[in-house]
């Protein structure tokens, strides 16, 4: 018998001429009943057109179809060409046999439509329901996907719900009418580690419960350990390897899947920490960085003449330092305060308590006024499009009141060169640059003027994977020669235990737990670091089974005047304490 | 360079362009007298003459030559449209800075007496300003400068205050930049692509309320001419005279639709996110 | 609430912050205002019967007791008396405002019953020669002033069928509305072109941005149809900017079309206030400015509430 889905040749292409255009070349597979298959790209390879021309949702994205076949197996054994069929056939299918998710829960449900409105009319449109048979039907859709509260939840606008909740109203949305194929476009990449463990574990579970078929495309190879049963590796637009799970993760055998596979960290649970340039107890050199008692508030502002009525501890009460030449990642989710924190020691915020030293190396002459640079999360909002790299490295230098003579821009041509750019970028604008060369260059302009301490605020999150694992290669290559401090905002594990020597988890704009990376995440005491390392994907966790938890972070707005309690500790070891939890 | 390429790709960019390149040749040559006749001659023996040969356009109820007379009222309708986007580009952008760049209170305040400005329909209120200081070429460029700072106000304040968030502003903060650099180089320099589409759309507005203070007989003053005063002449004499009011007419409309088809264009080469905010 | 309340909050500010703008401006008019009203008859009066006429008036203290007295007057809802009419003010500017509204209204209708259509339409259409058409025509639409097009249409009716539009008296909507119609409908035609024009822009814009939106995509993978994303999904996310510039030209088009009304003879709000202006009616001019800014404050309230009606994020306060 013919596979659910089968798919031969498939060619793509965009633009006015998409015969030279082609985004897709070539891929062919085939999904039977019950199968899941991942699809594992980065940006650019081709995954996502791939997805979207089974539905054929890519001819309203500016695509067309320019050669191949996709072949799908109806319920009634009837083969459906999906190349040739007409639109109002496809409307047919699109929901009722094949349903999708997507990227971004957030923009992806109609903000002006309540989620009762937008589930009921999957029923609406494939099995005729109206009135109260769609409410209860959106009701039991809601259930289905564990949303607690369903029946209020109908009359909520996508607005008031968090992403996770959101993309739990997409999957039930998608599974509305039992399609036998759901297409998972990256469907936690935009959702913070805990909760993208959750998503994960639902998709797992409702895949057993419906026996339905699954295509999951993703970035992380690491993520599809747990749910796929077939792989298929995708590089600029060619499927360049497929085949069995374990087959692909166990006996990789084209050159790009190894690099996937090996290039890029994988969270292993604090085995592949550094080991160079640990911290030595109480040799006496001063720290390079000191917070002390850290908080960050903002104040919420109510009722008709804006009085203040309560506020946001963003920023609770942090302490911790950072020696020369020692990398501090502090990990946490969104909302977490990690950010706040990093823009309050460079000022960008103001911190409504607490004090920073920073100046163990000032001494030295050729060290700045400001010791502390920044290079942000996203490198295309970073630099300026209007101003020459030779402008955006040279600012700095005028901001502190130097002058651009010969040395500057020996300085700058050097720096460049150390970053991996050659020195004809200066005469060039931005957007000649890929993401990861203008994160070099973000790179290159914190260190123009000799920082001892550099906060990366989630500086390589928004790169392709490969991208990420050189530009993290250059700033430990970096540290070592210039002796540099890093304060490391992330949210990514894997990406910690690469490149920290210390890691402090924080939650709720407060650290719950602190010390040497290896310790850490080997060992972690507080149960909220536990939560965080137990969610990490990596490709050691094939087919584990999460627990679904629908806790949600606790608010962090108090009433005026509100001081937490003082944290207590307990010490583990040398170099690793964690909060004492009530 | 770059930017006059683009513009000759883009269809409506090359019409537009054309027409104001057409406009601003008929302009000049009308403000250095370089007419077919003088603007200002009687020709009594040839008044309502039909257009022909001699007379291009026809000649009026005096016997002046139409087309003169719309060359030279070109070239007033130019000038005063000119001076008066100029003003409100420069009143505007300081404004406009300075409330994104001030924040909380002043831009409370500046936003609420534009917000006084901008509850009048723009014509009324350059007829109030014109009525105050009485009409003329003058009074018209500052009515009608004083009628669109508002919107250069809002204009250059939305776009300063989302470029003012942006991480290379906060970039520039870490090292210190002095705010002089900041709002030069950060916000100046990426607003010149936004105002650049304003200031062109701005251009056709402007000429728009121009011609209706003229028609009504408050903006330039007889005997000079002007295109809305030789419309408003023409009203009496329409079945007798069309061409008198078909010319300034036309030339009114394609000069504004001039403008609107090149500042369309510049929004899409310069600025394509623009699209949602202003039609 | 919070967010109409805020909205709310800041009406007073801007009526006061109009009248006062209004009150300084006019008295820095050059010429007296009973001059002006009697024209050459003024010279005739004596210097007591002068002082007498302008105590009447009131117009003989210091500006900011002027004001002071007109404010007052105001609470009680007595905008004072216009020189030129003999009458309050406030009954002078109700005579006016049924026909100004009633045209405002009518324009409205035209350009939103053909722009939205159109514009959906240019968005579905996007690239094809239909939507170049409705472009094109939009294009041209946006750029006639309505003096001109105004004009236009009289020569072309005059010229080519012999017939005029109806003038003369006019005759309000309950008293004859065949009458009152046929009055207004060329004023509105004229009016609502370039609106209709400015409509079909913006809802094209709209529909295009929000066509390319991710829950449209998510709506066609639930197998909606074209009709039902475009109706159901696309047009009420893509409503807020047309009901902003709706807002705006209607909120102006109350303020009266000064040169349409000319040059129709219609007697609308405009014209009496271009008369006020030139005769110095202080009273008058001041008096319908302020009712003009507070009809303005009217649309934007309303079109506030249509936001709130419209998206719910801007009814939570997030926008």
């Amino acid at each position: 018998m013919m596979p659910l889905l089968s798919i031969t040749d498939l060619r793509v292409g965009f633009g006015r001429n998409p015969e030279a255009n082609e985004v897709v070349r070539g891929v062919g597979f085939d999904l039977a009943e019950g199968e899941t298959l991942a699809i594992v790209g980065e940006s650019g390879s081709g995954k996502s057109v791939t997805a979207l021309s089974i539905n054929r949702l890519v001819d309203y994205g500016g695509g067309r179809i320019t050669g191949g076949s996709i072949k799908l197996r109806r319920a009634d054994n009837s083969v459906f060409d999906l190349l040739t069929a007409t639109e109002p056939q496809l409307t047919k299918i699109r929901g009722a046999e094949i349903g999708m998710i997507f990227q971004e829960p957030m923009t992806s449900l109609n903000p002006v439509l309540t989620i009762g409105t937008q589930i009921e009319e999957s029923f609406r449109l494939h099995r005729g329901l109206t009135g109260r048979q769609a409410t209860a039907a959106a009701k039991d859709a809601l259930d289905r996907v564990r949303i607690p509260d369903a029946a209020r939840r109908l009359e909520y606008t996508p607005n008031q719900l968090s992403g996770g909740m959101l993309q739990r109203v997409m999957i039930a949305m998608a599974l509305a009418c039992n399609p036998r194929l759901l297409i998972a476009d990256e469907p936690t990449t935009a959702l913070d580690v805990t909760v993208q463990a959750q998503i994960m574990a639902l998709l797992a579970e409702l895949k057993r419960e419906t026996g339905m078929s699954m295509i999951f495309i993703t970035h992380d190879i690491g993520l599809v350990a747990g749910i796929a049963d077939k792989i298929m590796v995708m590089q600029g637009g060619e499927a360049v390897e497929q085949g069995e799970l374990n087959q692909i993760l166990d006996h990789p055998q084209h050159p790009y899947t190894q690099h996937l596979l090996h290039a890029v960290p994988h969270f292993a649970s604090g085995r592949a920490t550094r080991s160079d340039g640990r911290r030595e107890q109480d040799k006496g050199t001063e720290p390079a960085l000191k917070v002390d008692g850290l908080v960050v508030r903002f104040p919420v502002k109510s009722g008709f003449f804006g009085r203040a009525s309560g506020a946001v501890h963003a920023v609770d009460g942090v302490d911790f330092d950072l020696m020369p030449g020692e990398t501090l990642a502090i990990v946490g989710e969104s909302g977490s305060g990690k950010s706040t924190t990093a823009r309050a020691i460079l000022g960008l915020v103001r911190s409504t308590r607490g004090t920073f030293s920073a100046g163990a190396r000032k001494a030295a002459a050729e060290q700045s006024a400001l010791p502390v640079q920044m290079v942000f999360q996203n490198p295309y909002a970073s630099l300026n499009p209007r101003l020459s790299i030779a402008s955006i490295l040279a600012e700095p230098v005028i901001a502190t009141g130097g002058r651009v003579n010969a040395q500057t821009r020996t300085k700058m041509a050097a720096l460049l060169k150390r970053v991996g750019l050659p020195e004809s970028s200066l005469e060039r604008y931005p957007h000649e640059f890929s993401g990861g060369q203008r994160q070099r260059l973000c790179i290159a302009r914190a260190l123009m003027l000799n920082p001892s301490v550099v906060v990366l605020d989630e500086a390589v999150s928004a790169l392709d994977v490969s991208v990420q694992a050189r530009v993290l290669e250059l700033l430990v290559e970096l540290q070592r020669e210039f002796g540099l401090a890093y304060l490391f905002i992330s949210h990514d594990m894997a990406v910690v235990e690469r490149i920290a020597h210390r890691i402090a988890v924080i939650y709720a704009g407060q650290i719950v737990e602190i010390g040497d990376a290896t310790s850490v995440l080997s060992e972690p005491k507080h149960s909220y670091t536990k939560k965080l390392i137990a969610a990490v994907p990596t490709i050691d966790r094939r087919r584990e089974h999460f627990e679904l938890d629908t806790r949600q972070v606790p608010s962090l707005v108090r009433p005026l005047g509100f001081e937490p309690e003082p944290a207590r500790w307990d010490e583990f070891g040398p170099d690793h304490r964690a909060r004492v939890e009530a | 360079m770059r930017i006059l390429r683009a513009i000759f790709a883009h269809t409506s960019g090359r019409i537009g362009g054309a027409i104001v390149a057409l406009y601003l040749l008929l302009a000049i040559l009308g403000m250095l007298g370089l007419t077919p006749h003088n603007p200002l001659m009687q020709y009594r023996v040839d008044r309502l003459h039909a257009p022909d040969s001699a007379y291009w356009m026809g000649t009026d109820l005096f016997g002046r030559d139409v087309a003169s007379r719309l060359m030279t009222g070109i070239g007033q309708s130019f000038t005063v449209a000119f001076f008066s986007v100029a003003f409100a580009t420069l009143a505007g952008t300081v404004l406009g800075l300075a409330a994104a760049w001030f924040g909380r209170r002043w831009d409370g305040l500046l936003m609420r007496v534009m917000d006084v400005l901008l509850a009048f329909p723009a014509i009324l209120l350059a007829l109030l300003i014109v009525t105050v200081a009485g009409p003329g070429t003058w009074t018209s460029i500052v009515a009608i400068a004083i009628v669109y700072t508002p919107i250069f106000t809002r204009v250059v304040r939305g776009p300063a205050l989302s470029l003012k968030a942006r991480e290379f502003v906060d970039a520039a903060r870490t090292f210190g930049s002095s705010s002089s650099y900041i709002l030069t180089r950060h916000l100046l320099l990426n607003l010149v692509a936004p105002l650049t589409v304003q200031v062109t759309l701005a251009l056709a507005w402007a000429l728009l309320t121009e011609a209706g203070l003229s028609f009504l007989g408050l903006g330039t003053q007889p005997p000079a001419a002007s295109l809305g005063l030789m419309l408003s002449d023409s009203r009496n004499l329409m079945e007798t005279a069309p061409w008198l009011m078909i010319f300034p007419g036309l030339a009114i409309m394609v000069s504004i639709l001039g403008f609107n088809l090149l500042g369309d264009a510049l929004r899409d080469i310069l600025d394509p996110k623009m699209r949602r905010s202003i039609a | 609430m919070n967010y109409l309340m805020r909205r709310l909050a800041t009406f007073p500010l801007v009526l006061i912050g109009v009248s006062v703008l209004v009150f300084v401006a006019i008295r820095m008019v050059p010429g007296d205002s009973i001059t002006a009203m009697l024209g050459t008859e003024a010279g005739l009066l004596t210097p007591a019967q002068r002082d007498a006429l302008a105590a009447y008036f009131g117009i003989d203290q210091p500006w900011f007791i002027q004001y002071w007295r007109w404010v007052l007057g105001l609470l009680h809802g007595n905008l004072g008396i216009s020189v030129t009419y003999g009458k309050p003010v406030l009954d002078v500017i109700l005579e006016r405002f049924p026909l100004t509204l009633e045209l405002a209204l009518l324009a409205m209708i035209i350009a939103l019953a053909v722009g939205m259509p159109a514009g959906v339409f240019a968005a579905t259409h996007n690239e094809k020669l239909s939507d170049l058409g409705v472009r094109v025509v939009a294009m041209i639409g946006q750029s006639t002033p309505n003096f001109v097009l105004a004009l236009l249409i009289i020569y072309t009716l005059s010229a080519g069928f012999g017939v005029l539009p109806t003038m003369g008296a006019f005759s309000p909507l309950w008293q004859d509305p065949l009458r009152n119609l046929s009055q207004l409908l060329l004023p509105a035609v004229t009016l609502g072109f370039a609106f209709a024009a400015s409509v079909t822009r913006i809802s094209r814009s709209a529909m295009l941005d929000v066509l390319s939106d991710d829950y449209v995509r998510t709506a066609r993978s639930k197998g909606a149809s074209n009709r039902t994303v475009i109706w159901r999904h696309a047009l009420p996310n893509a409503l807020i900017p047309v009901v902003t510039l709706s807002g705006i030209e209607f909120g102006y088009l109350l303020g009266g079309a000064v040169i349409v009304e000319q040059i129709y003879a219609l007697p609308g709000l405009g014209r009496m206030i271009l008369d006020a202006i030139l005769q110095r009616d202080y009273a008058l001019v001041q008096g319908s400015v302020l009712f003009i800014a507070f009809n303005f404050m009217i649309v934007n309230l309303l079109v506030d509430l249509a936001y709130v009606a419209l998206d719910p994020r801007i009814r939570l306060g997030e926008r």
